[in-house]
């Protein structure tokens, strides 16, 4: 349920657009307290959306970039799959035609 | 959700397409990613009925199947199947195919859309996160392969 909430879609929307932000940066636009954003994070952690990194003090939350990369791999395997496909689709319906015509149908 | 449009005019009426797309005969001569052979096509063109085709893809040599239901048939402007790979390849899940056919003066306009279906949680983080790249994608790809 990591984007039922409405909390866990803005802090998506903020790291979408930027490169990284530190937890405190992304608590700023909400009421809530630190620990109540900690486990917002926590959520989408486990549902893959966020990975966290910390250097020294600072832990860096970005957004994954795997389920877009997979969404760019579903599209490019089917758009050649069916490119392929309707091109002979295609041609073979023009054939159909071509033999109807010449039966006079 | 991610999907996939394609449109392509064919010199042919609609009536001869939409019989090439939906019975065994036709989807032997054409389904399939490259020139490798159909080597099992069947076919049951109505509503809760069941197709299947086996073919070689002759980059690996490999043999892989798609099959699923039709879902919605209007003779001739359009069918509607759910679709889904057995074997070769790890499962993607369920996905969903419409096929829609409009007369035109040259024949027939068929837009081709492949939807990936995911379940609700994805899809919702999709619409949040990543619709606008998405959308941008698939754009591009019914641009570039419109006729």
């Amino acid at each position: 349920m990591a984007l039922v909430d409405p909390t866990r879609r803005a802090i998506l929307a903020q790291l979408e657009r930027r490169d990284g932000a530190s937890i405190s940066e992304l608590a700023k636009p909400f009421t809530i307290r630190l620990p109540a954003v900690m486990k917002h994070l926590d959520v989408l952690a486990k549902a893959k959306l966020i990975t966290r990194s910390k250097s020294g003090r600072t832990v860096t939350v970005r957004l994954r970039a795997q389920p877009m990369r997979e969404a760019m791999e579903w599209l490019q395997r089917y758009e050649r799959f069916w490119s392929s496909s309707l091109d002979r689709l295609a041609s073979y319906a023009e054939s159909k035609e071509a033999e109807a015509l010449r039966k006079g149908r | 959700m991610t999907s996939l449009t394609l449109v392509r005019r064919i010199r042919a009426r609609p009536q001869i397409v939409f019989d090439a797309v939906t019975t065994a005969e036709g989807i032997t001569h054409w389904w399939g990613p490259d020139a490798g052979p159909v080597l099992v096509a069947e076919s049951d063109p109505r509503v809760g009925g069941r197709y299947r085709v086996r073919f070689l893809r002759m980059l690996d040599s490999t043999e892989y199947e798609s099959s699923g239901e039709f879902l919605e048939i209007v003779r001739p402007v359009r069918v509607v199947m759910s679709w889904r790979w057995k074997g070769g390849l790890p499962d993607p899940g369920e996905s969903r195919v419409e096929i829609t056919l409009k007369a035109v003066p040259e024949g027939t306009e068929l837009t081709f859309v492949h939807s990936q279906l995911q379940d609700e949680e994805a899809s919702r983080g999709h619409e949040e996160g990543w619709a606008g790249a998405l959308d941008k994608l698939e754009a591009h790809f019914a641009a570039e392969t419109a006729a």
